[in-house]
């Protein structure tokens, strides 16, 4: 049975980016928010450390210096306008959330806490700054139950557990979804004047990942099997500080907080990568300086894994020898107690995970598969690109990791994620509601469920006998090896021919569950298939990028190259085939200049 | 370590219209997650298992179930934490829809039901953050951690016999707002808390402590609710 509904803004996924959209949306428009899991799943809960704006309440910052932070972070691919826009927005923005009641944590005087994080520096001494704006460890969890809290308060129209499959377009303009109901397998048709896709990100792709089981990159795979392009999903964060094998995220704030990484030697390594910052470099620069210690054999017990130190007795010891001092002037000396107020969460997971007491004993971590700078690709309106000379998908709007903005370039800097979804969540919901005021609905083709039907029956039909699981792990595995922390030329190449195998392999997929009711063999099924064009995407866009830039780094090719890669990659999935097309980073103020940390 | 894994099967639409249990013994590491067995299960024995789960790491609140009888995350709690004979059933107290899925909406609809939002409209004139020192920050830090499991509501004996009770998680919301300073519907909340479906049901059990997989002192939350009511 097909159910049908009409819309004018349907916004897709309700984490920070949707639910922000919704919130604004709903002000002028008449608006549905679809999500496959209860909007408080979302994986925006999962965020720890903080939300990025200069707001100085504890020292001298600036928006420029946000920018030029963001803008080096990113290894010059940024775009510099987006960039610009994100982080003045970034103060404003931040202070309408405590208006919406979010329980910031709090400095003596009563304003918003500041940490510091990675990459985040005062531009003058080049010193780590305090610009992340924090609730304990949990800042992405506030933001997320705030947001949804005042949409309970707006009376936002939800249908949660209601999995979308589709986007429907006719003559080049986007005018709905289809979706799968969970609860009874019903199919519905969503007719909408605009449609947002704030679906998040696909670090599922990995084997070893911080992300939700939710993060497949649906959002990607279902634009790019509707013939629109993918931007940049060749650069994919690694996360320096991942819990061991299993990949739950440590927040960066723990070194924000004094923490440092210390190899079999005891030795404090990242003093020789990156002379002035340390343990807070960016994220791609300690990412690879862990696997490189690693693979000289100063890995812990000669392991796959280094050490996090945030003992108080080892947070004192580096504060003294770094200069660091409190509000006070003095050196800055901290407490058990007070660092585990700092970082409940994270004492809390090292306890249950690993059965370590990071108070007293060394946590066990690995860089870890994080997030996703690639995605749709988008102008700092949010409005989808349909191709390289910029032009605009009418009524296709996309924000938060789903989107490419691009805002965090080849790299992304702690704190920015939070940041790109309120910031571009919210452009997205007024974007999509004056769209859709001047729009008509414009008619749907006559079987508008077809290709989900096609894709469903398919996967419901497979008798082949493979296993979704085995499938899984295969390309978990071989994505890891050859296109994570470092890759080589073979490496990926080997690594494109293996999805191609496997995608070849999961028409053969057949799934044990032929029931309607929340049929979650199903769905994964059909999100494997995302995660397997995404991985084919990634994998042909890195070997086409013969250079390294931020997260993307080649043993073949060490250097950048902004002679002729300085351009951000567009790809379209043609069959097995992916075409590639290119084009330029805006640049307005920061030209670019060798990046050290 | 091999273990005996005990899970309920429901499901009328294929004919498992009576409980029931399938039993699996599994090749397992002791710091394997609960959720990682349920994982096995569906993807190498059984795909038909249903059950909701996302972060894997409990703060999304996904994977409530009744885990040797009581009620915890799936993603939170480790093998060498139950022990080699594990027992696997929904929470109780929402219908159950399909093995370990329940209906979330009754759950959902009690949040709902006390205002469980900031209400403030006042905004400084510079447009800045309102100020809120550390202490008052701190009064309703607890009741912030909530990741709406119903871990606790779903534990808690009078919930399961009395369709009117709001439940804990509820109340642990309420109170996130009840105790923030910057808050100015404290009153109102607190009226739809002592009518009849509101705290004074709570007969002090603790099962709901006991159950939060986020250590959130949910009794002591109702207590103080109670007491901002009776004055």
């Amino acid at each position: 049975m097909v159910q049908h509904h009409q819309h004018e803004v349907v916004i897709v996924g309700a984490g920070g980016a949707g639910l922000m959209a919704a919130l604004y949306a709903s002000r002028s428009a008449d608006t549905a928010v679809l999500s496959k899991l209860y909007p408080t799943r979302s994986h925006t809960g999962a965020a720890q450390g903080g939300i990025g704006a200069a707001l100085g309440n504890l020292e001298e910052d600036h928006a420029d210096w946000h920018t030029f932070d963001t803008v080096k972070g990113s290894d010059y691919l940024g775009d510099q306008d987006a960039i610009e826009y994100m982080c003045t927005q970034a103060v404003p923005v931040v202070y309408e959330l405590e208006h919406m009641g979010l329980p910031f944590s709090r400095n003596p005087d009563g304003t918003i806490a500041q940490r510091r994080f990675g990459g985040h520096t005062n531009n003058e001494t080049k010193k780590p700054v305090m610009r992340s704006c924090y609730a304990a460890d949990r800042t992405g969890h506030m933001i997320l139950q705030t947001l949804y809290q005042q949409c309970i308060k707006n009376k936002v129209n939800f249908y949660d557990e209601f999995h979308v499959l589709d986007l429907l377009m006719r003559d080049g303009v986007v005018n709905g979804v289809v979706a799968v109901e969970l609860a009874t397998g019903d199919l519905h048709v969503f007719h909408a004047k605009s449609v947002v896709f704030a679906t998040g990100g696909h670090g599922r792709v990995w084997e070893v990942t911080s992300n939700a089981y939710a993060y497949t990159g649906d959002g990607v795979a279902i634009a790019m099997r509707r013939g629109l392009p993918a931007q940049d999903l060749e650069f994919f964060q690694f996360h320096p500080t991942g819990i061991f094998k299993m990949g739950i995220l440590i927040t960066e704030g723990v070194r924000g907080e004094g923490g440092i990484l210390v190899n079999d030697q005891g030795e404090r390594f990242m003093e020789r990568y990156a002379p002035t910052v340390k343990d807070l470099a960016s994220r791609d620069v300690v990412s690879r300086s862990i696997f490189l210690e690693v693979k000289e054999g100063r890995g812990i017990n000669g392991g796959r894994y280094v050490h996090l130190d945030m003992r108080p007795e080892t947070v004192n010891k580096y504060a003294e020898l770094d200069g660091r001092t409190g509000p006070d002037g003095k050196p800055l000396i901290v407490t058990g107690e007070q660092l585990l107020s700092k970082v409940p969460d994270i004492v809390d997971f090292a306890r249950t995970y690993l059965g370590v007491d990071p108070i007293k004993e060394l946590m066990p971590i690995q860089p870890t598969a994080h997030y996703a700078m690639g995605g749709i690709p988008t102008n700092f309106h949010t409005q989808v690109l349909a191709d390289a000379k910029g032009a605009v998908v009418p009524g296709f709007f996309a924000a938060g990791e789903v989107a490419c903005v691009s805002v965090h370039g080849a790299n992304r800097l702690g704190t920015n994620s939070l940041l790109d979804l309120v910031v571009f969540g919210k452009e997205a919901g007024i974007k999509a509601a004056e769209y859709a005021k001047g729009a008509d609905y414009k008619p749907l083709d006559e079987d508008p469920t077809a290709f989900t039907r096609e894709q469903l029956d398919r996967l419901l039909a497979g008798k082949g006998g493979e296993k979704i699981v085995t499938i899984a792990e295969e390309m978990k595995m071989k994505m890891m090896d050859d296109v994570g922390v470092f890759r080589t030329a073979e490496g990926m190449h080997s690594a494109a021919e293996k999805m191609r195998e496997l995608r070849s392999r999961y028409l053969n997929v057949s799934v044990d569950d032929h029931g309607r009711r929340f049929n979650t063999d199903l769905l994964n099924a059909w999100e494997l298939g995302c995660l397997l064009d995404v991985a084919l995407v990634t994998a042909v866009s890195a070997e086409a990028r013969p250079e390294s830039r931020g997260a993307h780094a080649r043993e073949d090719f060490p250097q950048r190259d902004d002679a002729n890669w300085l351009k951000h990659s567009l790809a379209w999935l043609d069959g097995d085939q992916v075409k590639l097309d290119y084009k330029p980073v805006t640049i307005t103020k920061h030209q670019p200049m060798e990046r050290v940390y | 370590m091999l273990v005996y894994l005990k899970i309920f099967r429901y499901n009328p639409e294929a004919g498992r219209s009576t409980p029931s249990f399938d039993t699996y013994n599994i090749e397992a590491q002791p710091t394997d997650r609960v959720l990682d067995l349920l994982e096995h299960v569906k993807g190498h024995v059984d795909g038909t298992l249903s059950f909701r789960r996302s972060c894997a790491h409990g703060v999304c609140g996904s994977d409530a179930m009744r885990i040797n009888g009581r009620n915890m995350l799936a993603c939170k709690v480790l093998v060498k934490d139950v022990g080699n004979e594990i027992t696997v059933e929904p929470i109780l107290g929402l219908p159950v829809l399909k093995d370990m899925i329940v209906d979330m909406e009754p759950f959902f609809d009690s949040y709902k039901a006390v205002m469980p939002y900031l209400v403030n409209d006042e905004v400084p004139a510079d447009g800045k953050e309102r100020l809120q020192s550390p202490e008052q920050r701190e009064r309703f830090d607890d009741t912030t951690k909530c990741i709406m499991c119903a871990a606790c509501t779903t534990s808690c004996p009078v919930y399961w016999a009395d369709d009117q009770y709001v439940g804990p998680a509820a109340i642990v919301n309420a109170h996130r707002f009840i105790f923030d300073s910057r808050d100015q519907a404290g009153g109102e909340r607190l009226k739809i808390l002592s009518d009849h479906g509101g705290v004074f049901r709570c007969r002090t059990a603790f099962n709901c402590t006991e159950a939060c997989p986020r250590e959130i002192h949910v009794t002591q939350a109702i207590a103080e609710v109670k007491q901002a009511i009776t004055g």
